[in-house]
């Protein structure tokens, strides 16, 4: 492929961009472009024919309604979820033949691509869409909200996120991704031993990605602090809201370490800096504590929404309130402080002695407690209730049992005697995906089908939704099962071929398990594409799961405003007292304050794009115009001060209507 | 609500309701959000702040066969420089009293003061980066001077988009006036530049006194 050792002087307008870095010779990514090719082609012909543009501009890229990015988060999460998906088939398929000698399919350098890009992309581009797109829709309904409180920013986040995945996919074409491990330490990482465009693509997509996580974790605290319908509590707030809180007080204090860090190595990489080189008082370790102090906590921006989508799933369906409201905000409140003082368990092997290890093994086990006391909770509220076994509700029960197994190999870690065994084996591999897809992916699985048809006003699909849960569910233990036996033999993580051949069938065992989430994930798609066409069929009111909380008192799906007018709150379970006492909207409305749609964060994201690519290949003229381009709209945009209107009462008496009589 | 439901309903807590404010009350009017999501956006800066402090406490005593603060920094100079940061601070105080007093011309007679002030503490810094490239003491020298050329630069850039900020902002109140939108910006631009000064009284006593004594 390319030789990376052999640095070209730059060329003043193409940077250090070659034809040389176009990967022409590569079958596997020729096919795959053509492939991306064509379907774009298709998608652009589609929306030409259909006239779509113009409303793809007006009413989603311009938009600053909190549903509507919510759902376009979801869908950024989908998307990526198959490009990410694609890359652990082909790491599956490797290992499954790379045995004995026999060397596969995939050279280490492209391995090495997959299993970073696998990586960065599960985490940055799926999990953390899902989760910040759940919220996005949810949580303002939740609190009887119009918006969050700052629309024009969370438009802008979510094109930040776009702009971050879209540098990855890139790199797919043009360049190289990095062949670092997703966390991507140095000295492997620095400019002497990563010195193709891979490790930049990299830190430029984080970076563009972080500003807009970090910006909405601030919009959704404030959201959460200052936009609550009057006379809600923090203590009325149903537990999705209360864990959406504390994910973003996570994200607002963990993301801007990642910021930092990844800017120290980008200094390093581009201007000689010596933070983390093993020459001129340089130390590697620095970073991967400073990388950890943000992952830490990062799994748990990931799990805390998970835990708030079950809770509201099981009081749902089993037509109880929760049980022990107060321990459920306590014990994630609990989780939240301690997610910050566990990171070092991480890598028990740096050798930092005895004590330093008895102490971050001690806290480690600790915060196993309050999730304990989460899943106990669950179990209580089930407990006697009258538990419809309806497809949500199916995977809160995969979850539990799964992520308590996950939980459990998790404390087993959590020994460094143990860990110094398993460090860096399949056992550890096998661990984290037994949380993230026990416990993120299937709550994600939960909330959409939950969720669904609030936001498009008809179910999904029920056999193809049972289909998807069982294929997904078997699946895993399928895949992963297996690597933790593995890892109990020693064998390493991020090897493309292996020496010893008994280890194979665990590994073809394991790739089996891939191709059944393969089907897990060909039947979600097939449940979308059926439901969407029988949407006739499957329609639905206001509240299809006889709910519980504030979202299910707006028309599916709810109106630009949200709710028609404020409702004043006392006590939790908001709707389903107003269910038990007859609750009516008044019928006389007063015009709604809304904020106007703006192209102001699309742009800048789309700057900021161009200034990622430009500095990833060393284009220094245009880094600086895209810099400048980004500068100037973000300050033309304070120009504007005609930025909301009225959505008169006329109007708002018609919609709510047409909801009424649908 | 059959009996089952009343049983199981709220084992804690008052007997919660709703009812919605009709059309004769006055539709509810949130304070704005801005004031506390810029808190909340500070504090976010203060940790990449903090990040670069704790880089700093871990790499600043590696200076790898290279030159040590006690070489390179006087003291005389970061005073000059520290003071004209601080007194910024004072003169952008001065600039929100009169804002509200409603004086746009004087409001504005003393942000541009203010940004005097600003720039002329980044020309300082400069010069002093300048001065330490040239004599050898750049960044590439030492992890040491890594972190200090991190930790002061970030702090500079800050002071820097503070200055863009205020030239924007002092526009906008020429044409629009003191506005409740111009002094909301306004009064977000004071707690960023207090903030900025605050951290530099921090970059003051951990990189420059601690080390020179």
């Amino acid at each position: 492929m390319l030789t990376e050792t052999a640095q070209p002087s730059l060329s003043p307008i193409f940077g250090r961009l070659t034809l040389d870095w176009i990967p022409y010779h590569e079958p596997i990514l020729v096919g795959t472009f053509a492939g991306v090719v064509l379907g774009g082609l298709l998608v652009l012909a589609l929306m030409s024919y259909f006239r779509l543009w113009g409303p793809l501009w007006r009413n989603w890229v311009t938009t600053v309604d909190h549903k509507k990015i919510g759902i376009m988060y979801m869908i950024l999460g989908f998307v990526m979820m198959v490009r990410g998906f694609a890359d652990a088939l082909m790491m599956r398929l490797q290992q499954a033949m790379a045995a004995g000698g026999v060397e596969g399919y995939l050279p280490p350098h492209h391995y090495d691509q997959v299993f970073t890009a696998h990586g960065v992309i599960m985490i940055f581009f799926v999990a953390m869409a899902f989760v910040t797109g759940l919220m996005n829709y949810v949580m303002p309904l939740q609190i009887g909200a119009r918006d969050v409180a700052f629309p024009f920013l969370n438009n802008f986040s979510f094109w930040m996120t776009v702009a971050g995945a879209l540098l990855v996919n890139i790199s797919l074409f043009i360049g190289e991704f990095a062949r670092v491990g997703w966390l991507a330490f140095p000295p492997l990482s620095g400019a002497s031993y990563s010195t193709g465009p891979g490790m930049d693509y990299y830190l430029w997509a984080l970076q563009i990605a972080g500003v807009g996580t970090t910006l909405s974790g601030i919009n959704m605290i404030a959201t959460v602090l200052k936009m609550r319908a009057p006379g809600m509590k923090l203590m009325d707030m149903p537990i999705f809201a209360w864990t959406s809180l504390i994910t973003n007080v996570l994200i607002v204090a963990a993301f801007p370490v990642l910021t930092a860090t990844l800017a120290l190595l980008t200094l390093d990489r581009y201007l000689d800096f010596r933070f983390f080189t093993n020459d001129f008082g340089g130390n590697p370790m620095m970073y991967i504590n400073l990388i950890w102090v943000w992952g830490h906590p990062e799994v748990y921006i990931l799990i805390i929404p998970c835990f708030g989508v079950i809770s509201e799933i099981v009081a749902t369906f089993s037509g109880k309130p929760i049980f022990g409201y107060r321990t459920m905000v306590w014990a994630t409140a609990c989780i939240m402080v301690l997610s910050f003082v566990v990171w070092l368990h991480h890598f028990f092997t740096m050798g930092s002695g005895a004590s330093v290890n008895t102490f971050f093994g001690i806290t480690t086990m600790i915060i196993a407690v309050p999730t304990g006391v989460k899943i106990f909770n669950w179990l209580f509220t089930m407990y006697k209730g009258r538990v419809r076994l309806e497809v949500p509700m199916l995977w809160v029960i995969g979850f539990l049992v799964t992520f308590t197994i996950g939980g459990m190999s998790g404390v087993l870690l959590a020994v460094p005697p143990v860990d110094f065994q398993l460090h860096n084996t399949l056992f550890l591999i096998a661990h984290f995906h037994n949380v993230i897809i026990g416990g993120v992916v299937f709550a994600v699985y939960a909330a959409v089908t939950y969720w669904w048809p609030k936001a498009f006003g008809f179910r999904l699909d029920d056999t193809w939704g049972r289909r998807s849960f069982w294929f997904w569910f078997v699946g895993f233990y399928f895949a992963f099962m297996p690597l933790y036996a593995l890892g109990l033999m020693g064998v390493t993580r991020r090897m493309n071929a292996y020496p010893d051949a008994g280890w194979q069938p665990y590994f073809i065992v394991a790739a089996f398990g891939a191709v059944l989430i393969l089907l897990g994930i060909l039947s979600t798609f097939a449940g979308f594409y059926v439901s969407i066409r029988d949407r006739k069929r499957l329609a639905c009111g206001r509240d299809p799961w006889d709910a519980r909380t504030l979202e299910w008192a707006t028309q599916s799906p709810p109106a630009p405003y949200n709710f028609p007018e404020d409702i004043r709150i006392v006590g939790r379970e908001a709707f389903w007292h107003m269910k038990q006492t007859g609750f009516k909207w008044s019928g006389h409305y007063r015009p709604i304050h809304m904020p106007k749609n703006t192209a102001t964060g699309a742009l800048i994201s789309a700057a900021a794009l161009v200034f990622g690519f430009a500095m990833v290949w060393y284009i220094w003229w245009l880094a600086l115009l895209s810099f400048a381009a980004m500068l100037a709209l973000g300050i033309a945009h304070t120009f504007n001060y005609n930025r909301d209107y009225h959505i008169p009462s006329d109007e708002v008496t018609a919609t709510e209507l047409k909801g009424a009589a649908a | 609500m059959t009996p089952r439901d009343a049983e199981l309903a709220l084992p804690d807590g008052p007997a919660p309701h709703a009812h919605a404010v009709g059309h004769d009350g006055a539709e509810h009017h949130h304070a704005s959000p801005t004031p506390i999501g810029f808190w909340i956006y500070l504090m976010s800066d203060c940790i990449i702040f903090g990040a670069l402090f704790a880089t700093y406490a871990v790499l600043g005593g590696s200076y790898a066969g290279g030159p040590a603060p006690k070489d390179l920094f006087e003291p005389g100079f970061v005073a000059i420089e520290t003071a004209l940061l601080l007194i910024s601070s004072v003169t952008f105080g001065v600039a929100m009293l009169q804002a509200e007093k409603g004086r746009r011309d004087t409001t504005l007679m003393w942000l541009a003061v203010t940004g005097l002030f600003g720039a002329g503490f980044i020309g300082m810094e400069l010069y002093e980066f300048r001065h330490l490239v040239h004599i050898g003491a750049g960044p590439d020298r030492s992890a040491f001077l890594s972190s200090f050329f991190a930790l002061v630069a970030t702090h500079g850039l800050h002071v820097t988009g503070g200055i863009i900020w205020l030239v924007t902002l002092m526009a906008q109140i020429r044409m629009h006036g003191l506005i409740e939108a111009n002094m909301r910006r306004l009064s977000t631009l004071s707690m960023f530049w207090h903030f900025l000064d605050l951290v530099w009284i921090g970059v003051f006593s951990f990189v420059y006194l601690v080390r020179l004594v």
